[in-house]
């Protein structure tokens, strides 16, 4: 079993899966704060490869990615920093990136590098399975998982698509829209998880928009996993300490999934 | 048939959108395909071009230019004589009149120097849908009357601060919309960019323009010219006087880049001639990026040039060399630009300005046997503050 597969084979665990940004603020920041997420209860960390034109990202990602962008922050040091994080910590690491960096690395060579950091498993937000059976067939051969996703607009056949070929776990959007902060979830994404979970046997992890205990309590309810991206990126604006506020919202995140299921 | 059904020109084009898109995708592609085939639909398209936008456009043979290159003979098609002052009233309206059939009552489109946020603002007005434009707030700054153009037309300027503010931030910022309101909403995208159906969609709306071109031509000389020009930024109105020729494997047909300040300098806009493959904006197709996979910011004193990518069907026509590309720079441009005004009384864009430099670079070489055929696809009264000050004239 790889390491992705094993965190949801524990009976009745939520999994929590943060997301920073790889270089926001810095790297020093990004080696840092992947160990806080680990000790306070994370389960899988993506780690963003930031890009150019995000456009799936709301302004807090797209921000963070310009900033890493003007230091200098390239697809080869996140590699770098992976293979270093591989070393602190034991949970699983996905790559979220956009396509463009990967194609322009080389598909086989990037995989090659992301097995050889310790990276399990890519997510591509503007490379849909229609698009990606090159790649699909190359991260099978390296043993990386290609997580794909799912949004409300899906019809069923695309969620039959998803389901026959995601691998890890299925990413479920939870709002038409982009990453980002916000006030609630929307009414429909129970129905939303319903209609994959009836189709797709793998864990559905449901991210976009979701920012506090609260939500995560919610989400907990119906899905395997928690995607918590824009928050934590804005918690660890420069100049700021984010080792403590970091470290508490996770925690606070933690015991919400924990206590989730019963209700 | 190109494109194929997943939308490929060969190794180009595709779909690499969020998943969100995907369903809104084929429900257009569905829609487009059903009109395509539907007489009534392009019926209305053809009485409203006439009677709306002012087609068909003229074909002038341009005697004073011609006499200057020296050669051979130069044809305009006149694109800049149509409604709002360039060829892209010709998508807009295809386009509106696609998003009403499909019950889609709202309207976003993103725009660069403002030709095509005001053909899409004069649509939406005259079909009564709302209208949404993305525009760089660069952009915003540069072109503040075509700003207020789409104001009085009832359109909604979004200014977009992302990234460099511009043409690529704009299209980044409207598929966030439309991610964002996928039911309610078409995207009326600019030009035969993004994912499919967009490259083959733009492009059948603007071939009305190589059709004409083809008819007229040929009912003043009998016979089929011997070059085809156009400029290529995205390549909307190049594709659009290409495509009806791509079978006369006598006409050679050229697209014009924007060099900027020149290739080697790094500042230009040409995705062709100095770009690699890449994927920006759903469309995989020559981009300008660096080494690391980052899209770079295009330049050219030309904004409706100034992108760093350029569909994908450009790139297919490239890659079999049934289309040759070259590039001109901002410089060589203005003197194009000064040369119409002075050879024939007509100012262009200064998107065509830079065929105009390319055609009489060309035109020398040839007889007057030998027949050119320039797509003048826009007018150029909205460049005149541009030109003033890279002239350092005093008006």
């Amino acid at each position: 079993m790889n390491r992705i597969a094993s965190i949801f084979s524990q009976p009745g665990h939520v999994a929590l899966m943060p997301y920073v940004t790889i270089g926001y603020p810095s790297i020093d920041a990004t080696l840092k704060v992947v160990p806080l997420l680990e000790s306070n209860g994370g389960d899988i960390v993506e780690l963003g490869i930031p890009f150019s034109d995000p456009l799936a990202d709301g302004a807090t990602i797209q921000k963070s990615s310009f900033h890493a962008l003007q230091k200098g922050v390239t697809l080869k040091l996140c590699l770098e920093v992976a293979k270093e994080l591989r070393q602190k910590v034991s949970i699983p690491l996905v790559f979220l990136t956009y396509f463009n960096p990967v194609f322009s690395y080389g598909l086989e060579e990037f995989c090659i590098a992301c097995a050889k950091s310790g990276i399990d498993g890519l997510i591509v937000p503007d490379l849909p399975p229609d698009e990606s059976s090159e790649l699909e067939s190359i991260t099978q051969k390296k043993g990386l998982d290609l997580i794909y996703l799912l949004a409300p607009t899906s019809t069923e056949e695309r969620i039959r698509l998803v389901a026959e070929r995601s691998r890890g776990f299925i990413y479920l959007v939870s709002v038409t829209g982009v990453t980002g902060v916000r006030e609630r979830l929307p009414a429909d994404l129970e129905t939303f998880v319903a209609r994959v979970r009836k189709i797709a046997t793998q864990p559905l992890c449901v991210g976009f928009g979701i920012s506090t205990p609260q939500q995560a309590r919610q989400v907990a309810r119906i899905a395997d996993g928690v995607i918590v991206g824009s928050r934590i990126v804005q918690l660890m604006e420069p100049g700021d300490n984010f080792m403590s506020p970091v470290s508490n919202f996770i925690k606070g995140l933690r015991s919400a999934l924990d206590e989730a299921p019963e209700g | 048939m190109l494109p194929n059904n997943r939308g490929y020109f060969g190794d180009y084009g595709g779909r690499f959108v969020p998943e969100t898109l995907m369903p809104v995708l084929d429900e257009l592609a569905a829609a487009y395909k059903e009109v395509k085939a539907d007489d009534a639909f392009w019926a209305e398209f053809e009485s409203l071009s006439r009677d709306y936008s002012g087609r068909p456009t003229p074909l002038y043979l341009a005697e004073g230019l011609s006499k200057h290159g020296g050669g051979a003979r130069i044809f305009l098609k006149r694109e800049d004589l149509a409604h709002t002052g360039a060829h892209k009233i010709n998508n807009a309206l295809g386009q509106g009149l696609l998003a009403r059939r499909m019950g889609k009552q709202r309207i976003i489109a993103e725009t660069g120097a403002g030709q095509h946020g005001v053909a899409a603002a004069a649509v939406c007005a005259m079909l009564g849908l709302e209208c949404i434009i993305y525009m760089g707030e660069d952009d915003i700054r540069r072109q503040s009357l075509n700003v207020f153009r789409m104001k009085l037309m009832g359109a909604e300027v979004r200014s977009v601060s992302g990234g460099s503010r511009t043409l690529k931030d704009a299209i980044n910022e409207a598929i966030r919309d439309w991610v964002t309101n996928p039911g309610d909403t078409h995207y009326l995208l600019g030009s035969v960019v993004g994912p499919y159906p967009y490259p083959p969609m733009v492009r059948d709306f603007q071939s009305v323009i190589g059709q004409e071109t083809r008819e007229q031509i040929l009912d003043k000389l009998g016979r089929l010219p011997n070059y085809i020009i156009a400029c290529v930024g995205g390549g909307s109105n190049a594709m659009g006087i290409f495509y009806p020729f791509l079978d006369d494997k006598d006409v050679a047909l050229i697209g014009v880049e924007a060099a900027g300040r020149g290739l080697k300098t790094g500042k230009h806009a040409a995705s062709l001639v100095a770009g690699g493959v890449g994927v920006l904006h759903g469309t995989k197709s020559y981009v300008l990026q660096d080494g690391n996979g980052q899209i770079r910011e295009a330049h050219s004193i030309s904004a409706g040039l100034d992108y760093p990518g350029v569909g994908p069907e450009h790139s297919y026509l490239k890659d079999t060399g049934r289309a040759t590309y070259v590039a001109v720079s901002d410089e060589e441009a203005l003197e194009g630009f000064q040369l119409l005004c002075r050879t024939e009384g007509i100012p262009p864009a200064l998107e065509p300005a830079h065929v105009i430099f390319h055609a009489v670079r060309i035109a020398g070489s040839l007889n007057k046997e030998q027949i050119i055929v320039v797509n003048l696809s826009g007018r150029g009264d909205k460049d005149m503050d541009i030109v003033v000050e890279a002239l350092e004239v005093k008006p």
